[in-house]
């Protein structure tokens, strides 16, 4: 992992060549996180990969948190990984709940790592985030009529009625 | 009119589903195959069928009852999920395990790495026709699983470590029973290998079958045996530090071209690799306790609750509110017996996590597996999907 002036450095660098793309960075319990602005995701995740002196090639995980009550509440979050200097660096980005029935959005990465994909099927899945240009953004996990965004926090857990036939043929 | 004919019947795409039950999907995996006569030409899975929730419950759940939930998700590895949940807690309250402990959660997972690997040889064999093989592996896998009980009580699903170390020390007899296991390991091995390498059939399914290069697998984020396989020497146990890795003497396993039989081959290596982790394991065993002293995180020694009235109130509220963690996040990653395991948790402040999540290596690696099997045929494709060793509850969650 970067540590802590080596995250500030390298927030620095990009702020240089993509200004604003950065706003803020944070360093806790050993792990370095950018938290970049989600309207230029593609191009943070993309200057790490390509550039020669940080080339974080692999995305080894990306899902999501709900940090409700803070707002913005969504962090979609990626967690690269440096296979030469075995450094980890997370990229945050953070969506508000446009609110109503409207989805938060970001743009999808799966151009750049095409591992993303099933899982930004996951969080959309369970977060009702949309990856806008994903190639197949139906629910994953869930059934595909499943109605709601369950890990979403206000997402109560339990109180759904099983479904056996019985139900089915004497519901009202 | 009858050459036509003659074409169609061969040319016709037709749209077959395997599963979701079926053995040879090795869980509750279906796929939906478009078939040109014998020739797989296009391949979706479908999964989520033993979908759970078990993210969602570990919200609803302290810290010390969410380690049970996340075992069950692979339910082949474990001691994987178990260290990859309370690796992730100790690393938020900063909590030091002392170095017995460390050696015994290396030993113990590195015995469920051979458990794993040994499910999946011989379950794998058995599609391929080997059908002895099933019962030698799990001949094996029977011992490991006595050496769990023995320890923990329970051959699966262990519960065995807590935050701050494990929750009790081996008994009496386990190093010996043990030792044998190292002894003989190596051996049964090479009678796996004696099985299978010299095996005709065996080698013409897995040779040259399901070849997918490694910029490929690194695009798709597949990591563990399947990558080694295709010549990336990449192993968490050996790029970062964590547990007693660091000191332990092995060797990483890596295939050539990355097929099918590279694949086996690898897994194979690998089991011999961790037999030598866990006697190294057992010579290098530290004296001393087997789990944290800090009675804000640790439930205090069942001796000390009817002499000391600070114990009580410990265990009382360990047991009844559980601990809190501080706010802040984490991401901590181990190598799985199928890849990179990790855990990302997100604590609030209170005594409940706000958010457990697994990057299971099941679930990424199962992208790779369109690659593999388009255009091989519906037997190699089968052959494929256990070479990849999905474990569909570490998949669905």
């Amino acid at each position: 992992m970067p540590d802590a002036p080596g995250l500030e450095l390298l927030r620095g660098e990009i702020e240089r060549e993509l200004p604003g793309s950065v706003p803020a960075s944070s360093y806790e319990h050993g792990c370095a996180a950018l938290i970049a602005d989600p309207a230029q995701i593609r191009a943070v995740l993309g200057w790490l990969r390509e550039s020669p002196s940080h080339a974080y090639g692999f995305l080894s995980s990306l899902h999501v948190a709900d940090y409700l009550p803070a707002e913005p509440r969504f962090g979609v979050h990626y967690e690269l990984l440096n296979f030469n200097r075995r450094e980890r660096l997370r990229v945050k980005a953070m969506l508000a709940d446009p609110g109503e029935d409207a989805l938060p959005e970001i743009d999808s990465v799966v151009g750049m790592f095409p591992t993303a994909e099933a899982q930004e099927r996951e969080a959309f899945d369970f977060f009702g985030i949309v990856f806008r240009g994903h190639p197949n953004l139906t629910r994953i996990l869930l059934p595909d009529d499943y109605v709601g965004w369950p890990q979403r926090r206000d997402f109560p857990v339990g109180g759904e009625p099983v479904t056996f036939t019985y139900n089915e043929h004497n519901r009202d | 009119m009858t050459s036509q004919l003659e074409a169609d019947r061969t040319s016709e795409i037709m749209t077959v589903n395997v599963g979701p039950h079926h053995p040879a999907t090795h869980g509750v995996l279906r796929l939906v195959v478009d078939l040109e006569g014998e020739l797989v030409r296009e391949l979706r899975p479908v999964i989520g069928y033993v979908h759970t929730g078990i993210e969602k419950s570990c919200e609803d759940k302290s810290y010390w009852k969410v380690i049970p939930f996340v075992e069950r998700m692979d339910y082949v590895s474990y001691f994987f999920q178990m260290e990859a949940f309370c690796g992730a807690v100790e690393r938020l309250i900063e909590l030091e395990i002392p170095p017995r402990a460390k050696y015994l959660r290396t030993l113990f997972l590195e015995l469920n790495r051979i458990h794993s690997h040994l499910v999946w040889l011989g379950t794998t064999a058995l599609d391929l026709g080997a059908i002895s093989m099933l019962w030698y592996c799990f001949r094996e896998r029977d011992r490991i699983l006595d050496l769990f009980e023995m320890a923990t009580g329970q051959r699966m699903h262990t519960r065995y470590f807590q935050v701050g170390g494990v929750i009790e020390d081996i008994p009496v007899g386990f190093e010996a029973k043990c030792r044998k296991f190292v002894e003989d390991m190596p051996v049964r091995v090479g009678q796996y290998e004696a099985l299978l390498d010299r095996n005709e059939v065996f080698l013409q399914r897995t040779k040259g079958v399901g070849i997918v290069p490694r910029e490929r697998l690194l695009e798709l984020g597949v990591t563990g045996p399947l990558l080694r396989a295709a010549g990336e020497p990449w192993d968490l146990r050996k790029a970062f530090d964590y547990l007693a890795y660091p000191e332990m003497d092995f060797k990483i396993p890596v295939g050539t071209v990355g097929d099918n039989y590279d694949r086996y081959r690898c897994r194979v290596a690998e089991m011999v690799e961790s037999t030598k982790i866990v006697g190294q394991c057992l010579d290098a065993l530290p004296e001393g306790p087997h789990i944290a002293e800090d009675r804000k995180y640790v439930l205090p020694p069942r001796s000390e609750l009817s002499t000391s009235m600070e114990s009580l109130i410990h265990h009382f509220k360990l047991v009844t509110e559980g601990y809190r963690v501080g706010p802040g996040e984490i991401y901590y990653a181990i190598e799985g017996p199928r890849g990179e395991l990790g855990c990302f948790v997100l604590a609030d402040g209170s005594a409940k996590p706000a958010r457990v999540h697994f990057r299971d290596p099941s679930f990424v690696n199962l992208q790779s597996f369109r690659d593999m099997a388009v255009d091989s045929y519906v037997a190699d494709m089968i052959c494929s999907l256990g070479m990849l060793d999905p474990i569909l509850g570490g998949v669905d969650r």
